[in-house]
């Protein structure tokens, strides 16, 4: 059996859990602790890609990331390479889709803290960023992990909006999810069925580890 | 550098309308029953709420004021406020909380020395006791350095032996700080012990006539005399 799609779809999901709290921490505290006109929309446009087919948002994907899109033309100029059918494009499209996965239990966990505590930190001279950064993520740390975990395992089994955005490339875009599509549909069962085996008490035991978290907190 | 305090808000069920001065090394007891108005004017001079009208300054210097549109933030008040319930962060040690926004470590040393709380320098807030933890919380807001000390019902959440003693230290801190102090109080034996001058809130307004009915009212309690001596030692600011 051909490991390669295991090694990238881990690399894929590793990248996107130590990357997704850069973006969803400050958002997650924008809707969390913001009053300003808006909320609702961001909140919304936040939690979009966890209702829209994955085949839509990957289409939306492409056109924005593709050679005549805003992001594709943006990367190409910075790195010389394009963005679309390439690591770098179904990271950031990784990113945008387990946005909601990250915000949502970090939203939660800032909501949970003390209000007193960041009355506290203000009265100390501290400014928003000092708060975010020495008072509000330390004492989320569980709910940063359990974010972490879950995008983990949400990217694991990311299949539509990486195949819209990366096609199945090997060695680049071929994750373990399309893998198993590809075996299934050249007959391979026994292939399938054996990638299939290993994903499910990976995704089992990634599960079992943010509940314990969970429950600790 | 005396506080001055001429402030309104519209709340709930009243109207918040209290002016009154702090001189520097002074403790400004303000003393009332539950819901009439005292942690929202706290909230207000500390800078965690902005009154509806009205000015907040220390010395010349406004920290809020509604006619020029004035608001200075509660994080460059440099202000110390102790809260009823303990506000330390449960994620550092004692020593690092106190350091948390102090400029300088000799002072962390020198008031924990002063608390009697060294020996818990690193122990987390949720491994010692209720007034351990708010004798830490004092050091926090005394180290740095600041020029208005706040406390909001300090010792409410302490039982009656700690309360006592916390309420002791106080007295004897007090002497040593030449800022204005506001404590905040339901207890009117608190108030009169550590107050140098008694302000008595009722319903948003400052009330004379609640402090004196508590008097009378204590009256059946306790000596009359020394009420009355107490009573006539003290100003209503």
């Amino acid at each position: 059996m051909n490991w390669e799609p295991f090694y990238l779809s881990i690399k894929l999901a590793f990248w996107t859990m130590l990357l997704i709290p850069l973006v969803a921490a400050p958002i997650a505290s924008l809707l969390a602790y913001g009053r300003f006109t808006g909320k609702s929309v961001v909140d919304a446009l936040v939690s979009l890609p966890m209702v829209l087919p994955p085949t839509v948002l990957g289409f939306g994907l492409l056109v924005v990331m593709g050679p005549r899109g805003v992001a594709g033309m943006f990367w190409e100029d910075l790195t010389g390479d394009r963005l679309v059918f390439s690591f770098a494009g179904i990271l950031m499209a990784s990113l945008i889709f387990n946005l909601p996965f990250a915000v949502q239990p970090l939203r939660a966990s800032f909501e949970k803290l003390d209000p007193r505590l960041l009355e506290s930190a203000a009265i100390l001279g501290l400014s928003p960023t000092q708060t975010f950064l020495r008072v509000i993520l330390p004492n989320c740390i569980g709910g940063l992990t359990a974010a972490s975990i879950l995008v983990f395992a949400h990217s694991l089994g990311e299949f539509g909006v990486i195949l819209m955005v990366g096609g199945s490339i090997p060695g680049e875009t071929r994750v373990a999810s399309i893998a198993i599509f590809e075996a299934v549909e050249a007959l391979r069962y026994n292939d399938a069925f054996l990638m299939s085996a290993i994903l499910v008490p990976v995704s089992f035991m990634v599960l079992f580890i943010i509940n314990k978290i969970n429950e600790r907190r | 550098m005396t506080l001055t305090v001429e402030v309104r808000k519209q709340l709930p069920h009243f109207c918040l309308d209290v002016n009154f001065q702090c001189q520097p090394g002074n403790l400004t007891a303000i003393v009332g029953p539950s819901g009439a108005g005292k942690t929202t004017l706290i909230r207000i001079i500390a800078g965690l709420e902005k009154p509806d009208s009205g000015r907040v300054c220390l010395g010349d210097k406004c920290w809020a004021d509604t006619d020029s549109g004035m608001f200075i933030h509660a994080r460059k008040r440099k202000l110390g406020l102790v809260f009823q319930d303990y506000s330390l962060f449960p994620h550092l040690n004692v020593r690092k909380n106190i350091a948390f926004a102090a400029t300088d470590s000799d002072r962390v040393d020198e008031l924990m020395d002063m608390f009697g709380i060294r020996h818990l320098q690193n122990k987390r807030p949720s491994a010692i006791s209720g007034g351990e933890r708010q004798r830490a919380a004092f050091c926090q807001a005394l180290a740095r350095n600041p020029v208005l000390l706040l406390l909001d019902e300090p010792f409410s959440a302490l039982d009656a032996g700690t309360r006592r003693g916390l309420r002791h230290e106080l007295h004897d801190l007090k002497k040593d700080l030449d800022i204005p102090v506001l404590h905040v109080t339901h207890d009117l034996e608190e108030a009169r012990f550590l107050g140098d001058s008694i302000l008595a809130v009722d319903n948003g307004k400052i009330s004379p006539d609640w402090f004196g009915g508590q008097m009378r009212s204590a009256d059946a309690m306790d000596n009359v005399t020394v009420q009355a001596s107490l009573l006539s030692n003290k100003s209503y600011a």
